[in-house]
């Protein structure tokens, strides 16, 4: 016979109101198997945990309810006390008969919450003497960690773990890390030169030795859970042994082809053998195969012959390499969309219509311009500038509907830039709002309208086309109730900011979600912002969203400090609440494999004494699985239970009422 | 209404007068209305103090003198004491009509103004006049 307490809780007013508790009590007593029953003021007070500990104790119950609010405010709470007090937490049962009982029922003496609260309780008790004591699953960890994204983020969560004590990988998939930050001019809203704060960190990321710098790498495969991941990562071939490259940069000088560069964003040429830029690190340059003669028709080879240390190598090949990790941090950032998009802003048809990434390379001072403000189409210093905002962005027809949240403080920083370096120019800017949430961000745009005298209009631009040399800007200034045509020398784009093209991809192979614009989706929005539905894989910078520079650090840092707490110790312990086959009756329709969001479904080969294969069952993998409950509803043979919440416990509770 | 707007148009001289005049800086004004909301004779202006502020600041001086806005303005002081960024529109909108009187001649004598013209004037152009002996 088992040995059940009922612990009623008042909740102060808040249950007792409307719940006569003594009586909710008074009936449990009668119920067989409970042997001890109370009605306490707050249960969750210091005072009524001794009580319930020292009943436990007195009694020698073996399972316990504790009648009160949602299992979500104090379940923790409780099974904590039973724990301290020497029984299985996971003996211990709530009932809430707060939320959707005593708050719902208005009057006491109808007694209807009563009734309520005794039949929930008498189904809470029924369903516990079919519990089994659960253990927490333990899951051996692997202290190294993998960074997939070079850009600040990632550094920055890199850097972190690292300082940590711990290893880290940090695979990017272009020839440097950088990221985005390495194409920007100066950083609002401090300007300070993005270049200048940026390399040291790049510097420090390659020298610290806990760092593994996998650069010209993709990450092709991810197997395994949390603590225990196995990682394919596609090394790229640079066709430079990067062991004996010194970065001397005699290659790049003497090869004599050119292509337009990815990194300047078209505006200037780079060679076929090169270095995206000229702080880039690792400072080995690769070769652009597509476009290199000896490679597709075996001709040139300069390349190869000044080089010194003889490190080019026009056949080497791709490399797979396999890593194992306890944890996975993803900030693979964002893109621009793209401008052609909209036809009406020119972009692609005027040259010097250009987006707001290719004006940050034009004031960069490693630029093509050497940070001197010129148009693209003559090289001319534009005497006029417009900027137009939400070019995509809070366009629900043609663009996305959210605010890409970073082009309102990036404008007013151009606008600064421009005035700075072109004195006596007039820039103008079409908005409709203006974004400026984050501290000093809303005295920086001030500041570019009241001190550097950017013309703000309020509205958007319907039309740019050209007319005698000079681009015509139609627009709106809703301020002032006008049409406005402006003539101006150059316009720049505010475009949208969108994921990664290949997100959803990486995304699949992770098992992690995204949301329709393929932006990664954390957790919890507000409580739980770096990590995801499958744990031990956790997130930072604007693969999520839309991001400034300080978010970005700020999450690779939360990304790290929750990579280095999962480190700390050498096994971890998980709820276990999880899926269990019955591998009996399981006849391996694999169902529950489709069903599965985590991945944690596995196949089983259950052999003979001399090892033939006789039948193949599912598996759940303890380490993954989030007890959704998902593979129960789904396997059509019953043959699926989720620990703490069996068939039986259920059916018991309903019997009960 | 359209507008064409160039760099002459931002960077006005009128304005800058009227800003030098006034001891207003007109690139302050973030349009949020309030000088507008609590005028007590914006009901009657041709164009309100909220939108004078703007078209000042697109530079269109001609557009603003050429409505009845300055010479209804009471100089009451209201849209001072409410302005969030510390703007007296009252303060521009009598700059603009000492600039408005100054266009004839230099200084402007109240007292040799012929009569029937003073009946026909607005009683703040003829304040404006009185006020131009300290200004």
């Amino acid at each position: 016979m088992p040995r059940i307490g009922v612990f009623v809780c008042q909740c102060g007013n808040n249950i007792a109101a409307t719940v006569d508790t003594k009586k909710v009590a008074e009936e449990m007593a009668k119920i067989p198997g409970v042997v001890y029953t109370c009605d306490y003021k707050f249960m969750c007070s210091s005072p009524g945990q001794e009580t319930l500990k020292q009943a436990i104790k007195e009694n020698n119950l073996d399972g316990i309810i504790v009648s009160a609010c949602s299992p979500h405010m104090h379940e923790k709470t409780f099974r904590k006390a039973s724990e301290a007090a020497g029984l299985n937490p996971y003996q211990c049962e709530i009932t809430n008969i707060r939320e959707q009982c005593s708050w719902v029922h208005h009057d006491k003496t109808k007694a209807t919450g009563t009734v309520k609260s005794v039949d929930l309780t008498r189904m809470t008790i029924q369903r516990l003497k079919k519990n089994q004591p659960l253990k927490k699953i333990k899951i051996p960890v692997k202290k190294k960690a993998l960074v997939i994204g070079g850009g600040i983020a990632g550094i920055q969560a890199a850097l972190d773990i690292a300082e940590g004590g711990r290893e880290v990988i940090l695979v990017e998939k272009e020839p440097s890390i950088g990221g985005n930050m390495a194409r920007l001019s100066e950083t609002f809203p401090t300007m300070d030169c993005s270049q200048c704060i940026l390399t040291p960190k790049m510097v420090e990321a390659e020298l610290n030795e806990n760092i593994t710098l996998y650069t010209y790498s993709e990450v092709e495969k991810v197997d395994g859970y949390i603590g225990n991941f196995t990682v394919t990562v596609r090394r790229k071939s640079k066709y430079v042994d990067e062991e004996r490259c010194t970065g001397c940069g005699e290659c790049m000088e003497k090869c004599p082809f050119k292509v337009e560069s990815a990194f300047e964003l078209g505006l200037s040429k780079r060679k076929v053998i090169y270095t995206p830029f000229p702080q880039a690190v690792p400072n080995i340059p690769v070769i652009d195969a597509p476009n290199c003669p000896k490679i597709q028709k075996d001709k040139c080879g300069a390349c190869a012959i000044v080089c010194g240390p003889k490190c080019i190598d026009f056949k080497m090949e791709d490399r797979l390499e396999t890593v194992e990790v306890g944890a996975i941090v993803v900030a693979t950032g964002y893109q621009l969309m793209p401008n052609e998009r909209f036809g009406e802003y020119g972009y692609g048809r005027i040259k010097d219509v250009i987006s707001g990434l290719q004006f940050e390379r034009l004031a960069s001072s490693s630029g093509p311009t050497g940070g001197e403000i010129r148009r693209p189409s003559d090289g001319k210093v534009p005497e006029s500038v417009v900027f137009i905002q939400c070019v995509g962005s809070r366009d629900e027809k043609k663009g996305v509907s959210y605010c890409s949240k970073i082009c309102c403080m990036y404008t007013a920083k151009h606008t600064k830039l421009y005035s700075h370096k072109v004195h006596g120019g007039q820039s103008y800017v079409f908005y409709m709002d203006i974004r400026s949430g984050g501290k000093r961000y809303e005295e920086f745009v001030r500041g570019a309208i009241e001190h550097d005298g950017a013309m703000y209009l309020r509205g958007r631009v319907s039309r740019v086309y050209e007319k005698n040399g000079k681009i015509i800007v139609q627009g709106a200034d809703t301020l002032s109730g006008s049409q406005v045509e402006i003539e101006a020398d150059m316009v720049v784009l505010a475009t949208a900011i969108v994921s990664r093209e290949g997100a959803d991809g990486l995304a699949q192979r992770l098992g992690i979600g995204y949301d329709k614009h393929r932006f990664y989706n954390e957790y919890h929005p507000k409580l739980k912002p770096v990590e995801t539905v499958t744990a031990g894989i956790y997130l930072a910078g604007s693969c999520m969203g839309p991001m400034d520079i300080p978010d970005s650090v700020a999450q690779g840092s939360a990304a790290a400090s929750k990579v280095l707490a999962l480190f700390s110790a050498d096994e971890m312990a998980r709820e276990p609440i999880t899926a269990l086959v019955n591998k009996v009756t399981c006849n391996a329709c694999w169902d529950c494999l489709t069903a599965c969001p985590y991945t944690a479904i596995e196949r089983e080969a259950i052999k003979d004494r001399k090892g033939n294969i006789v039948r193949w069952v599912a598996r759940v993998n303890d380490g993954v699985c989030q007890g959704c409950g998902v593979c129960v509803a789904a396997c059509r043979s019953k043959s699926i239970d989720l620990k703490g919440y069996t068939d039986e416990q259920v059916f018991a509770a309903i019997n009960a009422f | 209404m359209k507008i064409t707007l160039s760099n002459a148009d931002v960077q006005s001289k009128g304005v800058a007068r009227v800003e030098r005049l006034s001891g207003e800086d007109l690139k302050k004004c973030y349009q949020c209305g309030n000088c507008s909301a609590g005028c007590p004779v914006s009901y009657a202006m041709e164009i309100p103090p909220t939108r004078v502020m703007r078209m000042l600041q697109l530079g269109k001086l001609d557009e603003v003198k050429a409505a009845n806005s300055m010479w209804l303005c009471v100089g009451c002081l209201q849209c001072y004491s409410r302005c969030p960024k510390g703007c007296s529109v009252a303060a521009v909108l009598e700059a603009m009509r000492q600039d408005a009187l100054r266009e004839g001649a230099d200084r402007v004598e109240v007292k040799d103004l012929p009569m029937p013209l003073l009946k026909k004037a607005p009683q703040q152009a003829i304040v404006c006049g009185f006020r131009k002996f300290v200004s």
